[in-house]
């Protein structure tokens, strides 16, 4: 967060002794507010300033690393309460727990699991990003660490309770990075020291907000740097309330208790419904779910979710402006065009794909923007869709010469036929969703 | 330690809509259901009132819609019939309203008459006693003529008709007047149009105490985002004192989700995505409970199992 003259200048040693090259104190910091100069140029400038200036320019939300260079997970620094404001800076992340009752075996067939579960999704490919490995109750606690670290593609979660287990578990893995989980009223001392001595970040769970910032206060004072909230997620309202309170009280109070990104453990009594209270913690406002199921219906939904809500709201979602075969179209299948936005690109695709007739969509590069907006704002004519299907050769790939055209564009019918070797302009539907019975209809 | 008090302070309230008459009102429903009243954004209870729970519609239409197997089954044979699909969804999946919709009256479907869908209303209406949302087939001209016969049929049962766009408030509007009935106001997926068709409904003198938003619902993955983001948007709005903006939400979850992909695609399409019979469903349901958080009041929903998943999070967030 960038400071203001005022905030840097309270900070200053105030003594005007001009030996920054400024006649006082105040013209020296309106510099370093603008950038112009470096705080570090002030000759006299106090440690607990430094400190109490270095803490005013962090960031409300401190970002936390869990993992390593190659397996690694990075979430907090959120700046917005709603993603209208700006946006969701990094999408949240599913953790599936693995449970200690498992044997070796099975847990190692888990985390293989895990690894291949990833599934590809409109050009993104989405996948769990932690194996939370439950040590607490293990025979072994530190050899069920080493064999998740040594199996698992994806950064770890240690789950346990007690300090015994946990400092086994940390000692023979702490090169990893994994997040200890979780350090609570009964436990915080020594969790606190764990973390802290292996550089780990750590999370804490209070039973309210207040016992939660005084843990998060504790782990600090106890040499801890990076903290997660985490929260039970038994009554769900509730944990609303709390994310909301303590996300709020990080970035518009600064208050640095809170000022770390959240997790929730979700507590269901269905697979279905674990599903549904991850997905809408991770639109408000848990960076890591942390669930039980693993089946594609289980986790699908929850990726999808996150997808959606952290895409960037103020850049345009657009697809590649190119033809586009849906099925396996021959020279005798329709053609239509649509725009580049890919809302709209994505409606007709699955519309054109739901009417199993097979067919070419040439994509126009309208800057991202909706048919009516395109034609509104000039970035879509006639010419231009003319010019477009020439580049992407679409007359090669059929025998006819009948276009399929957007209802809510028909004035470009004359033009096209006029202009182009598309004779028989047909105008489609209005909207996608009768794009089947249109097809079914027109396309004989 | 202290937490600071961030607590916001909303001006304003979100207008409650009841829809339903009992007898003593006029209709025949056993209870009305009222949504809206909130001072608040969904689940903060600790800055403001949430005097009414979101609602569930169960999505019931005059022709089986083209839906997946996996949902039809779901449903059963009951599907075939609009009044035996209305008590079920009522009797054994306990929706709050029926949300009916006249898909076969669209011209590219059956072109069933207005006086037919009139017909399917009145039989629905003395099928079940819970408050009924009638839609028209979305085309407008069609809804021109099939809403008024609907409305018709339904005098004194304060039924939510939808819907009125840009193109055709001005007959929804008169005919909501006469026969004492609430509005949808619709809008696609755009906010600025749906405050303008707000406004034209309240200049043609409706009051907008009696309408319902319907920003237009996209499928999870399919555009969602931006709906999520237009139901916030216009919640905010609404609490912070934009009259035109201060209206109870619905979103057709059941008559979005199960035309993707997803929802209808089974692993032989969808090779390792898992079994379509619980990924279906599941689509549903997410995409309900994550529209809740954003400001939803009424969920219109089609799969049993969907609508019992959303029941159990709406008792458990509320």
């Amino acid at each position: 967060m960038a400071l203001t003259g005022m905030q840097i200048y309270k900070n200053l040693p105030k003594t005007n002794c001009k030996e920054c090259g400024f006649p006082t104190c105040m013209a020296f910091a309106m510099q370093v507010a603008a950038k112009q100069k470096a705080l570090t140029d002030c000759p006299h400038l106090s440690e607990e300033g430094e400190a109490a200036l270095a803490e005013a320019s962090a960031p409300p939300m401190k970002l936390v690393k869990i993992g390593t260079d190659d397996k690694k997970f990075e979430f907090g620094q959120e700046t917005v309460m709603f993603r209208h404001e700006e946006k969701f800076h990094r999408p949240a992340g599913i953790a599936v727990r693995i449970p200690s009752s498992l044997s070796n075996d099975e847990a190692e067939a888990m985390v293989d699991k895990i690894n291949r579960s990833v599934f590809e999704r409109v050009g993104n490919k989405l996948r769990v990003a932690f194996c939370a490995v439950e040590i607490e109750g293990c025979e072994d606690p530190a050899g069920r660490a080493r064999l998740a670290a040594d199996k698992s593609d994806i950064p770890l979660i240690l789950i346990g309770g007690s300090p015994g287990a946990m400092k086994e578990a940390v000692d023979s893995i702490k090169t990893e990075k994994p997040l200890v989980y979780k350090g609570n009223a009964s436990n915080i001392e020594a969790f606190a020291e764990i973390a802290s001595g292996a550089k780990l970040p750590l999370a804490v769970e209070g039973k309210d907000l207040e016992e939660l910032s005084e843990l998060s206060l504790k782990a600090k004072q106890k040499g801890v740097e990076e903290i997660v909230l985490s929260f039970d997620g038994k009554n769900i309202g509730e944990t609303i309330r709390f994310l909301t309170i303590a996300r709020r009280a990080a970035l518009k109070k600064r208050f640095g208790a809170f000022g770390y990104p959240a997790m929730v453990e979700i507590d269901s009594d269905s697979p279905e419904s674990e599903t549904v209270f991850a997905s809408i913690f991770a639109a408000k406002y848990a960076g890591i779910v942390l669930i039980n199921g693993l089946d594609p219906w289980e986790v699908l939904p929850i990726m999808t979710t996150v997808q959606d809500i952290f895409t960037d709201p103020q850049v345009p979602n657009t697809v590649e402006a190119k033809l586009y075969e849906i099925g396996s179209p021959g020279e005798n299948s329709p053609v239509l065009f649509t725009t580049n936005f890919s809302l709209t690109y994505f409606s007709v695709a699955g519309e054109v794909e739901r009417s199993k007739i097979p067919a070419y969509i040439s994509v126009v590069d309208t800057e991202g923007l909706g048919v009516l907006n395109a034609y509104a704002g000039d970035k879509i004519s006639a010419e231009k869709v003319v010019k477009t299907l020439q580049e992407q050769k679409a007359s090669e790939k059929v025998k006819h010469r009948k276009l399929i055209i957007p209802g809510l564009l028909p004035i470009f019918r004359a033009e096209i036929e006029d202009t182009s070797e598309w004779k028989e302009v047909i105008i489609g539907p209005e909207t996608a969703m009768k794009i089947p019975a249109f097809l079914s209809n027109t396309w004989k | 330690m202290e937490i600071p008090d961030v607590k916001e302070r909303w001006t304003a309230q979100i207008n409650e809509v009841t829809i339903g008459a009992t007898k003593e009102q006029g209709g025949t429903r056993a209870k009305t259901v009222t949504v809206g009243g909130q001072t608040t954004l969904p689940c903060l209870t600790f800055e403001g009132e949430i005097p009414h729970k979101p609602v569930i519609a169960g999505y019931v239409a005059d022709m089986v819609p083209g839906w997946p197997d996996v949902l039809k089954n779901a449903i059963g044979k009951e599907i075939n019939s609009p009044v035996e699909w209305a008590q079920k969804s009522v009797e054994e999946y306990g929706v709050d309203l029926i949300n009916l919709k006249m898909i076969g009256a669209d011209p590219a479907e059956k072109d069933t008459s207005a006086s037919d869908c009139a017909k399917v209303v009145e039989d629905v209406l003395k099928a079940v006693d819970v408050p009924l949302i009638v839609w028209g087939c979305g085309d407008e001209e069609k809804d021109n003529l099939v809403l008024p016969e609907c409305s018709q049929a339904a005098v004194g049962e304060n039924v939510l008709i939808g819907s009125a766009k840009e193109g055709n408030y001005k007959t929804i509007s008169a005919i909501c007047k006469a026969d004492k009935q609430k509005i949808i106001s619709e809008a696609p997926v755009d906010i600025n149009i749906g405050k303008q068709v707000n406004i034209l409904l309240q200049d043609d003198g409706f009051d907008l105490k009696n309408v319902v938003m319907f920003q237009t619902t996209a499928a999870l993955g399919y555009g969602f985002d931006y709906v999520y983001t237009i139901l916030e948007r216009a919640r905010i709005a609404g609490l912070k004192g934009d009259k035109l903006m201060a209206t109870p939400q619905i979103c057709d979850v059941g008559g979005e989700v199960w035309r993707i992909k997803e929802a209808i695609a089974d692993e032989d399409v969808l090779p390792g995505w898992g079994r379509l019979e619980k990924r279906g469903p599941m689509w549903e349901a997410t995409c309900a409970g994550v529209y809740l958080q954003a400001g939803a009041d009424i969920l219109v929903m089609a799969h049993p199992e969907a609508i019992n998943k959303i029941q159990t999070t709406i008792d458990r967030l509320y």
